[in-house]
């Protein structure tokens, strides 16, 4: 399963969701989505997303949020995990891509790169209420809809492979104008 | 020396509607006043980075959110607030515990580099010495707000 080709699942099957997206996530899903809703954290601080996300779902209990986040920046911030579930956020769910490098600075292997530790057991001993983990494109399509509707706060963890490429972040434009019109659309939703 | 209910009422009055925080020992002193608060909910992250995005996202959601943290944890978070603040520019304000700013001749770092790193970071700041300052508090803040700009209040305390 390729990034581009997960996040075509949950496109395909996004309604009117805050879909927070940072580092190579929000490259892909802004090739795959222009949702008055999305708010690309570009730039962002690294690991800040779930954060960011859950913000904005305490903000928002009347809107789903979805986060997604890479797997290096959720190692930055581990903690994050406990701080989302203590909230006990029904509308938050954050989607890690687990490709298991720093794919944006070109590959570099993450810590957990060589080791057993699996990211969804973290969620897990969290006590999100919901975890997920989807490691073929198959699997991801047949599941994606009982994932995203069990109780929240939701982890899901989607396995994909590296492309190789030009993998350089651009941010969509200036983030004061992008903020403005995120909020315009959160307020009119 | 600042009571929890003293603080509680400042909060509020600057139409605050969470705390996010990760307290000290001066700061952890108000958790009782600040828990029990009906203006607002205090929230709780596990490391000062946390706080800048937490506090933004709420922002963005429509809510008036306050950082607290002691000095340390400013250090700490200094990328997450260079992003909230900077690159996003979002106008939030945080209580900074000032460790050791009352002990006269104290060669904790952690006093020293407070007020250059705010002035480097371009941050307006208030020092909070007493409950008698508070008023200067509410009036940065709302200075703070009205130029749509960060602000700090740093909270005068002993040694760690």
């Amino acid at each position: 399963m390729t990034l581009a080709s997960a996040l075509q699942v949950l496109a395909d099957v996004r309604g009117e969701q805050v879909v927070v997206t940072t580092m190579s996530a929000a490259r892909e899903w802004m090739s795959q989505s222009d949702h008055p809703l999305d708010f690309h954290y570009v730039p962002s601080t690294m690991g800040g997303g779930f954060s960011l996300g859950l913000g904005i779902a305490l903000a928002r209990p009347d809107h789903e949020v979805l986060v997604l986040n890479g797997d290096g920046c959720l190692l930055m911030n581990l903690g994050s995990l406990v701080t989302v579930a203590v909230s006990k956020s029904p509308n938050f769910t954050g989607i890690v891509i687990d490709n298991g490098n720093f794919e944006t600075t070109g590959g570099q292997k993450l810590a957990t790169a060589d080791s057993p530790i699996q990211l969804a057991d973290f969620a897990r001993a969290a006590r999100f209420e919901s975890v997920c983990e989807f490691d073929s494109l198959p699997a991801w399509k047949d599941g994606v809809a009982a994932a995203l509707a069990q109780p929240g706060p939701r982890c899901i963890i989607l396995k994909v492979t590296t492309v190789p490429g030009d993998h350089a972040l651009k941010p969509p434009g200036p983030m004061p104008a992008r903020i403005t019109a995120f909020q315009t659309a959160l307020n009119r939703s | 020396m600042i009571l929890g209910n003293q603080i509680e009422t400042t909060v509020s009055e600057l139409g605050t509607t969470h705390v996010i925080w990760l307290p000290d020992t001066t700061l952890g002193q108000w958790e009782e006043a600040l828990e029990r608060s009906v203006s607002f909910d205090l929230l709780r992250v596990c490391r000062e980075g946390e706080a800048w995005p937490l506090a933004a996202g709420l922002f963005l959601g429509g809510k008036s959110p306050l950082v607290m943290m002691q000095s340390t944890g400013l250090f700490e978070s200094g990328d997450a607030l260079r992003n909230v603040l900077f690159d996003l520019k979002l106008p939030l304000f945080a209580l900074i515990g000032y460790r050791s700013y009352l002990v006269e001749d104290s060669a904790d770092t952690a006093k020293k580099f407070v007020e250059p790193i705010l002035d480097a970071w371009g941050i307006g700041y208030e020092l909070i010495n007493g409950c008698d300052d508070l008023p200067k508090l509410v009036d940065h803040y709302r200075a703070c707000q009205v130029a749509g700009k960060p602000g700090v209040g740093l909270i005068a305390e002993g040694a760690m």
